[in-house]
């Protein structure tokens, strides 16, 4: 065997971009499905699924722009999910982030950049507390993080509404609308693609996605982080304290999640209004699960849903089909990465011809150069 | 016209890199106890596999009864007869046993609700029967690993199984119990049923079965009849090489002088109810003290207690006089406990982690494996990984595998190598060589008296008797959470030791035996 061969039939990396790019296709598949049984031209739908999304320079920025956001939402989805915890409140921990930026970014004055790095960290901190909340009720109570996590979600969009509601604390006193002054200069990140929204917050997400890589991968607290994911007894074993684990965690979720939203305020809308998600933060666990919870794969999957996002607005307009069709795609893209088994089951219900792929590309080999590797097989039925 | 129950004709099974079967024939008679043994990677579970219907066999045939059947499922096997019980048991702990055992066979009354009652009438009926007592109502997480089998056992006969395969069934059990599960066997035989045993331990494969078939390296070396077989002769043919049956014990040059001093110790199970009552042990350098008991006599905690895994509810624990009790797993890793969990799976190894992963986990926050929390060296990892693997002969592809692609043996050989180059004063070995192969229990008694010569003290916790007289220089007796005796190895009666373990106390006669 030579070794590009065997590096491509052995590679994690290959197998798992296998996977994934195979589900995406799938699930494009089922959408034509879906669309012809519906009676809309498919060409038209894609075309103008593309031209929203990728279709010149605005395009581009309007992808990217949104994809920023999801990248950080995706990372704290998957860094929880990392340490085998659900952080479904990326949503909630991204408004109150959000709410202390904008506090920070129009009531204190402060330098240039400083005032951006002090409200994008105001932002992070007010996440990871509101992480921290589900983590210390996981820790200490047992409570149930999934469901904790989400209903403090919607606990902080509602408080958030009643900050900058009329008469709240932070409303805009000048404005109808529910939201807060706008930022001052000195604390917005500058525009990178004018005349698209997208701003230096995405480049805050790519150091976020390698630092977060880092971290899990290259530092002993991430070690010890995973390790309580994989298996919290033998965590345990090793001497690492699994419950303050499990609250590290879903702070820095939170933090990621809060980072999110500071992004938005700083780099998007300049301001925090009521409402300014479109979900993010829900689809920041689609993006973690399409990145099968590795960090740089969130690059891909957010720009993927950015595009489904961006291009679903165009798809509309054009009037080819209705724009929810982009939502239907991401949750096929998403049925089918969550469920590599289905594609399993599909190819062991046709074991003759399972048997014929196994026996040309896994050829013959000398006995006794691995014992026992029908463990593998074992685990995957 | 007298058919055979299974006869298995040229089975081959490969897998990615290895030829598990190679043209195996195996026949299995009406009513007979047969006995599969070989070294672990010998192939024994991937053909029961392949009989079973998890694998589809890459050639050769299946008859069941005299009829042919190619590529069929667990699902048909079940059909037709076949049961098996895996070494690691496919029960959902938090049912009772009769829901596990009617699990996809539910009866029901007038057709909907279930009918629980009925379920456990006809449990209770097998349990009878075949001798396999059993609380049909217990819930199986509460069970100790002997029960939990049990249930396995009649799951398989309430579904119609007339062939068993029982893969390493003494592997968890005690003398006692391998004895009932014997007992049961030939029950089972007297009631025109077969069965196929998978060990790799010789005295059982005679002790227990009719027939014996050897394999080595995927194929069959022969089948003889374990009446007139010897375990020397059955060892030769498994592993090609005289086996040396007793490890050599060196007279110790140093003072065996204490190091870790438990007393009073007491902890409770899982179910909150009291496991340990006052255990006073004293670990000492330059020796190995062996626990013996009968399983669920609070070995499980005691190991847990004495690695800081589980909360004691009185007593002490001093090491250097300093007392740990109380204190978590950190601070007994930091102390120099080293720890050999009796489940790998479960404690001893991150499954889904690499192999550089898992060599220093409970390690990784030393100063060369990570200077600081936000610096992890992997260099460092991989060296020492690599020398583990050197030093201890583990068989790996790279550091980079996957430990759950790795043999029992290879995992066991990894913990230890990880355990023992901690340098550990004291050494908590529970149940080191469960379900490894020959070569693969020698070498771990080889580590541990080497770590005792080198004057770490040894706690050998084992349920395997023979095993605590030939590596222990102290033997204690745990019995219902206590110890009830200390005695020495060489001069100890192993009936008198098998009275303690079973009943916590001599009887009458024997004590004035042990008098006079």
């Amino acid at each position: 065997m030579t070794p590009i061969v065997r590096f491509i039939r052995e590679s994690k990396f290959i197998r798992e971009t296998g996977i994934t790019l195979l589900s995406v296709a799938l699930a494009f598949g089922v959408g034509c499905i879906i669309l012809w049984a519906a009676g809309y031209s498919i060409p038209a739908v894609f075309a103008n699924l593309w031209k929203g999304a990728f279709g010149g320079k605005i395009a581009v920025g309007n992808t990217l722009t949104k994809a920023t956001p999801i990248i950080l939402t995706s990372l704290s989805f998957l860094l929880a999910f990392r340490c085998g915890l659900f952080n479904i409140g990326a949503e909630g921990q991204m408004y109150v982030g959000a709410i202390a930026t904008a506090a920070v970014g129009v009531y204190l004055r402060l330098p240039n950049i400083l005032h951006a790095v002090v409200a994008l960290a105001a932002g992070g901190l007010a996440g990871a507390l509101w992480g921290w909340i589900p983590g210390f009720l996981r820790a200490k109570r047992g409570v149930n993080e999934f469901v904790t996590t989400m209903m403090l979600s919607f606990v902080a969009i509602g408080l958030t509404d009643y900050l900058v509601a009329p008469r709240g604390p932070l409303h805009d006193s000048e404005a109808y609308a529910n939201q807060t002054y706008a930022v001052l200069q000195s604390a917005r990140f500058a525009r990178i693609l004018r005349p698209t929204q997208l701003s230096w917050a995405i480049i805050v997400a790519a150091i976020a996605v390698f630092v977060v890589w880092y971290f899990l991968f290259r530092t002993a607290s991430g070690y010890e982080l995973r390790s309580v994911g994989q298996s919290p007894t033998a965590a345990e074993y090793g001497g690492i304290r699994v419950k303050r684990k499990m609250i590290l965690a879903l702070s820095l979720a939170g933090l990621l999640a809060g980072m999110a939203g500071a992004g938005e305020i700083l780099g998007t809308h300049f301001r925090f209004v009521d409402g300014f998600s479109p979900g993010y933060g829900w689809d920041g666990i689609a993006g973690g699960l399409i990145a099968r919870a590795h960090p740089v794969g969130t690059l891909f999957s957010a720009v993927l849903i950015g595009a489904l996002r961006s291009g679903a607005l165009q798809v509309q307009r054009s009037g080819a089909a209705p724009g929810d069709i982009a939502t239907v795609l991401q949750g096929l893209v998403i049925f089918f990465v969550i469920a590599p088994t289905i594609v399993r089951t599909v190819l062991r219900s046709f074991p003759s011809a399972g048997h014929r792929i196994r026996r040309r590309f896994l050829p013959r080999k000398e006995v006794g150069s691995e014992d026992d590797v029908d463990v593998e097989a074992v685990n995957d039925r | 016209m007298s058919t055979h129950a299974i006869e298995m004709r040229g089975i081959v099974k490969r897998f990615p890199g290895v030829l598990a079967n190679d043209a195996i024939d195996f026949t299995l008679e009406h009513g007979e106890i047969h006995g599969l043994l070989g070294e672990n990677g010998a192939g024994k579970t991937v053909l029961m596999s392949v009989l079973y219907g998890l694998y589809y066999p890459d050639e050769g045939e299946i008859i069941i009864n005299g009829t042919p059947h190619r590529h069929y499922r667990p699902a048909r096997a079940i059909g037709l007869g076949i049961g098996m019980v895996h070494q690691h048991f496919m029960l959902v702990p938090r049912l009772t046993v009769a829901e596990n055992i009617m699990l996809g066979q539910e009866p029901t009354k007038s057709g909907v609700l279930l009918d629980r009652e009925a379920a456990i009438r006809k449990i209770e009926a097998f349990s009878e029967q075949y001798g396999l007592p059993i609380d049909a109502r217990a819930r199986v997480e509460q069970l100790p690993v002997g029960e939990q089998q049990r249930v396995e056992i009649i799951k398989a006969l309430y579904r119609g199984a007339d062939t068993l395969i029982l893969d390493e069934p003494t592997a968890v059990l005690t003398e006692q119990e391998a004895e009932n599960l014997g007992e049961a066997l030939a029950k089972l035989r007297a009631e025109g049923k077969s069965t196929v045993l998978i060990t790799h331990k010789l005295r059982e494969a005679i002790d227990m079965c009719d027939r014996v078939t050897v394999l080595r390296k995927g194929n069959v070396i022969g089948t003889v009849d374990a009446k007139e077989s010897s375990e020397r002769e059955l060892a030769e043919m498994m592993v090609g090489r005289d086996v040396v049956f007793t490890v050599h014990r060196s007279e110790v040059e140093g003072e065996p002088e204490p190091v870790m001093t438990v007393s009073g110790v007491s902890a409770c199970d899982d179910r909150g109810l009291q496991a340990l009552n006052e255990i006073d042990l004293e670990l000492r350098r330059h020796e190995v003290l062996g626990i013996a008991g009968v399983q669920g006599n609070g070995q499980t905690e005691l190991a847990e207690v004495l690695t800081g895994l589980r909360p004691t509810t009185g007593g002490r624990i001093l090491l250097d006089d300093e007392n740990l009790a109380g204190k978590g797993a950190r601070a007994f890793i930091d102390a120099g406990i080293a720890h050999i969990p009796s489940d790998r799976h479960l404690r001893g190894l991150v499954m889904n982690f690499s192999l550089r992963e898992n060599a220093i986990l409970g390690r990784h926050r030393e100063r060369r494996f990570a200077p600081n929390p936000f610096w992890q060296k992997q260099g460092a990892m991989t060296r020492f990984t690599q020398e583990i693997i050197d030093a201890f002969g583990v068989k790996t592809p790279s550091t980079a595998t996957l430990v759950t692609n790795l043999s029992g043996g290879n995992q066991q050989r990894l913990i230890i190598g990880r355990e023992v180059t901690k340098n550990p004063c004291v050494i908590i070995a529970a149940q080191p060589t469960r379900g490894l192969d020959v070569g693969g229990i020698e070498y771990v008694r080889e580590q541990l008296l080497k770590m005792r010569d080198q004057g770490a003290a040894v706690l050998l916790i084992s349920m395997d008797l023979d095993e605590i007289l030939m590596v222990s220089d102290r033997i204690a007796v745990i019995y219902d959470g206590r110890i009830v005796a200390t005695r020495d190895p060489d001069a100890v009666d192993r009936r008198e030791l098998g009275e303690l373990m079973l009943s916590g106390t001599l009887s009458e006669v024997r004590r004035t035996e042990a008098k006079t």
